[in-house]
This record gives C-alpha cells, sequence and structure tokens, in this order.
C-alpha cells in the first residue's frame, strides 16, 4: 500500500488503473478532465495496459464502452453534466444490454446559466436508466467506490451497469490523503471480468434483436428489476469484503452517524456530509441529539434502511443539491416515497440547499437543525425551503 | 428457433438469443427495391460489400463479383448509391 496527497479526480485515475481497464473511451469536460488526462498518461508510459480510445462526444465513449464491454472487456469512462446527459441515450442502452460498463460522474450543474460547480441534477436525471449510483463523500471513498462498483457491477446474478460520483471541486479538486490499495490486493478482490456471453465471430449469437409486445420485452425488463434488488445485498457483501481486506466500510446503501438515539436527523448525498458530521460533533457537546443518513447508494434505493430510520426518528430534513421542477427535491421524494408505507411516518422536510455549488457552510447546517428542532416541537411549517436563497426580505 | 421458452426463468440474462444468430431472421420480404448487378462493369473495389450495413454482399471466392444475399437484404440502396462504376441497380419489386 502507498499513501499519496490525491484529489477525487485522480483516485478515480488510479481506481481504474487498478482494476486493470481493458478499455477507456472518453471525452474531457470540465471539471472531469484531469481524470482522463492521467489515465491517458499511464496508457501512454505503459504503466497501464488498455486500449485508450479518443472519441467526438460522450454518445460516441458510451457507446465504445458498450461495444467493448460486449466482447468482454472491462471498461471505464468519466464524465459530468451536460456530457452525462448527452449519454442518456446509451445509458439505458448499457443496461439493457446487461453490460457492467463502470463510469465516474463529477456532479456539475446543468446550463444555463454555464455553471461547473457541484450540483446533481446530472445523475439524478439518470434515475431510470438501469444504472447503480454510488455518491462519494471522500477522496478513498471515491477510489474505494470505483473498485467496489465494479465488483457488483460484474458479479453474474447482476451484470448492470454503475456509477461512482464526486461532487465537483468539492472532491474532484480537494487533495486528501489517500490509501493506494496494492495491486495484488484488487486482484484478488476483482478477478478478471468474464461475461456470460459475449461478442465473439467464433461462437456467434444474436445481439439487440427485435422483441415484439407478445414475446419477451416485458420480461427482460423485469429480469433488470430483479437484478437491481439482488444488488443490494451484493453492495453489502462487496463492502464487508472490502473491509475485510482494507479496514475501510462506508456504511452500505445508507450510511448512518449518530442517528441511534437521534432526536432529529438530515438526509443527505455526496460531500456536505462531511460539514453535517462536524456540525453534528460540536451540537451533540451542547447536548443536542442529532444524526446524519447519507444516501450511498441513491440506485438500488436504500427502502428497507429508510423505513428502519422512520421507525427510530419522527423529524427528518431531507438536503437536496438539485431539484425536480413541479414537485421537490428528487432525494426527498423518494424519501417520503419509501417512508410512505410506515404505519407511524415521520415529519418531513425539505431542504433545497448548495443549488450551482452554493457552499453548505456549518452555519447552514445548524441552521437547519434548529429548524429541525422547531418542526419537531410545533409541526412542519412548510413542505419545502431553498435554504439561502437571496429572497427580498434578506436583501 | 432452439428451445422452448415458456416464462421469464427461461430467458437469458440478456437480449441475446443463443442458438441462432440474425442469419436465421430472414428479412428479404421486407425488400420493396432490389439491387440488381452487372458484373461486366464491376471494377471489383468492394465499396459496396464494405458499406452494406446487413452483411447480405458476398464477394466470390474467386474475385470475380459478387452475389446478393437475397434472404437478408433488405433493399436499402446503399450499395447503389456507392457503387463509383454504377454497376448496381435498384428495380422495384414486382
Amino acid at each position: 500500500m502507498v499513501r499519496k496527497l490525491i484529489n477525487g479526480n485522480y483516485a478515480a485515475s488510479y481506481a481504474s488503473k487498478l482494476v486493470r481497464a481493458e478499455v477507456v473511451a472518453a471525452y474531457p469536460i470540465t471539471p472531469q478532465t484531469a481524470i482522463v488526462e492521467m489515465i491517458a498518461d499511464f496508457v501512454a508510459s505503459g504503466e497501464m495496459k488498455a486500449k485508450y480510445v479518443c472519441v467526438e462526444s460522450e454518445h460516441s465513449a458510451m457507446a465504445a464502452c458498450i461495444a467493448a464491454a460486449s466482447v468482454g472487456a472491462r471498461t471505464f469512462t468519466a464524465t459530468s453534466s451536460q456530457g452525462l446527459l448527452l449519454m442518456h441515450e446509451l445509458l439505458h442502452w448499457a443496461s439493457g444490454a446487461r453490460l457492467p460498463v463502470v463510469m465516474v460522474n463529477v456532479n456539475r450543474a446543468v446550463a444555463p446559466p454555464w455553471s461547473v460547480w457541484a450540483d446533481q441534477t446530472d445523475s439524478i436525471s439518470q434515475r431510470d436508466t438501469g444504472w447503480i449510483q454510488y455518491y462519494s463523500e471522500s477522496t478513498q471513498e471515491e477510489l474505494d467506490n470505483v473498485i467496489l462498483a465494479y465488483k457488483v457491477a460484474e458479479d453474474p446474478d447482476i451484470s448492470l451497469p454503475a456509477f461512482v460520483t464526486e461532487d465537483a471541486f468539492y472532491l474532484s479538486h480537494t487533495y486528501e490523503p489517500v490509501d493506494i490499495p496494492d495491486q495484488k490486493l484488487v486482484d484478488d478482490f476483482l478477478p478478471p471480468f468474464k461475461p456470460k456471453a459475449k461478442l465473439d465471430i467464433d461462437d456467434p449469437h444474436g445481439f439487440g434483436s427485435l422483441s415484439m409486445p407478445h414475446q419477451w420485452y416485458m420480461e427482460l425488463r423485469y429480469l433488470i428489476a430483479e437484478a437491481m434488488d439482488r444488488s443490494r445485498e451484493k453492495i453489502l457483501k462487496a463492502d464487508k469484503e472490502w473491509e475485510k481486506l482494507t479496514g475501510r466500510n462506508y456504511g452500505g446503501l445508507l450510511d448512518e452517524y449518530k442517528t441511534e438515539d437521534a432526536d432529529v436527523v438530515l438526509v443527505n448525498a455526496g460531500t456536505a456530509a462531511s460539514t453535517i458530521r462536524e456540525v453534528i460533533d460540536k451540537l451533540r457537546k451542547e447536548g443536542k441529539k442529532v444524526g446524519l443518513a447519507r444516501i450511498r447508494c441513491f440506485r438500488p434505493f436504500p427502502t428497507e434502511e429508510f423505513r428502519a430510520l422512520g421507525k427510530k426518528v419522527n423529524t427528518i430534513g431531507v438536503m437536496d443539491r438539485c431539484y425536480t421542477f413541479g414537485d421537490g427535491g428528487p432525494f426527498f421524494t423518494e424519501v417520503k416515497s419509501a417512508m410512505y408505507q410506515l404505519k407511524d411516518r415521520p415529519v418531513i422536510k425539505n431542504f433545497i440547499a448548495g443549488v450551482g455549488g452554493r457552499d453548505i457552510t456549518m452555519k447552514t447546517v445548524e441552521k437547519l437543525y434548529d429548524k429541525l428542532f422547531k418542526i419537531k416541537k410545533s409541526g412542519l411549517d412548510s413542505e419545502k425551503e431553498w435554504v439561502d436563497l437571496k429572497t427580498p426580505e434578506v436583501v | 428457433m432452439g428451445k422452448i421458452l415458456k416464462s421469464y426463468k427461461d430467458l437469458p440474462h440478456a437480449p441475446i438469443t443463443y442458438e441462432d444468430t440474425v442469419e436465421a431472421f430472414k428479412t428479404g420480404s421486407w425488400r420493396t427495391f432490389r439491387p440488381i448487378y452487372e458484373e461486366s462493369k464491376c471494377k471489383k473495389c468492394w465499396i459496396c460489400w464494405k458499406f452494406c450495413p446487413d452483411v447480405s454482399i458476398v464477394v466470390k471466392e474467386d474475385g470475380s463479383g459478387i452475389i446478393f444475399d437475397y434472404d437478408h437484404c433488405k433493399g436499402c440502396g446503399i450499395c447503389a448509391a456507392e457503387c463509383p462504376a454504377k454497376c448496381i441497380t435498384m428495380v422495384s419489386e414486382e
């Protein structure tokens, strides 16, 4: 093991080298560029034995990965924001064809106006594409999640694509000490990719054929649904195995911090969780029982974990760094939906915060916990609230 | 067409047909125009063979020309459009 001072982008590059990705097809976009630049260096120096395909767009990058995965290659790509949106059509193709392509997406706001800063609208917009979605909190977790994503995605019982996100700049460009595991450790953890079937001219099968309404389309979609449901236990299993090897575990699909005896809990995905932890430690010293539930996997959704949380905590605030226009924060709507079947449902408040990279400070988080205590005492004031919004009253 | 499928349990994990390839699926009846080839004009450049999206042009083993696979050719006309020697023409199917 080597300890290096690297940022989230380089953590993703190192991870792609450690998993021995055989084909990397990528198109540069801020703030993802450093990921693929470093991979290009690895390949040019011979340090990484991969085919690096320079493509003309993200749509082509995903198409190249799909083609390479079809012939049985382990593939990697990375993108962000507009690039991810351009890939959208082919994201459905990768999951429909059951190809375990793995990708890193740097969570960046969607234009217009142009903004390259942290926002989770890009990856949330891929909710229904059939991709497993991991959200990382730290640079170390980014590296580990990429390796874990391959383990789950390539499992013969799963065969689904997966992406790992990192918040723009907060993670992509922030340097932290990271343990780079030994190659042998990763080789033992992740054996070479062996697909159940592949495109092979010596053993031809039919790929991408047509299915009529009375035939098998619906059943094939059902198989994806089943595989995605099964992936929950596989994610936990891979986490446990990784913990045995490295001592690191990130808490499964829903990473909870001091929720056991909590009066109020904030839900979040991504890097703001680190700020929330700091605030929790501070408020706990003042005797306030506050907690955090960090969504580490958005797909599959930690439904059971949220139901268990809803049984022990009756006031929950969900922070969204994105918005679904005409409804609310996407994490909020999903948390609400998971809790609906509970007999005694908790009160759930939506905080829309950090949109377009607006800083989520400790002061902001403290304010949200204060609000949650008020709600606990006197009930829900309003369902949704845009935090630190420049309103006429504030100006 | 291989084994009988009764439920989703019988399906492969992915939309792949194991027993058959597209070769077993005849698409020739989709055609409204049929490519006709004049071997004497052919320059043997094989551009038609490269462009055919359905692999329905076969170069003869002795290299003397091409044969159309009318069981699969959908009559798209790309071969006729690309042929620099104009030795392929599209004629209406009856």
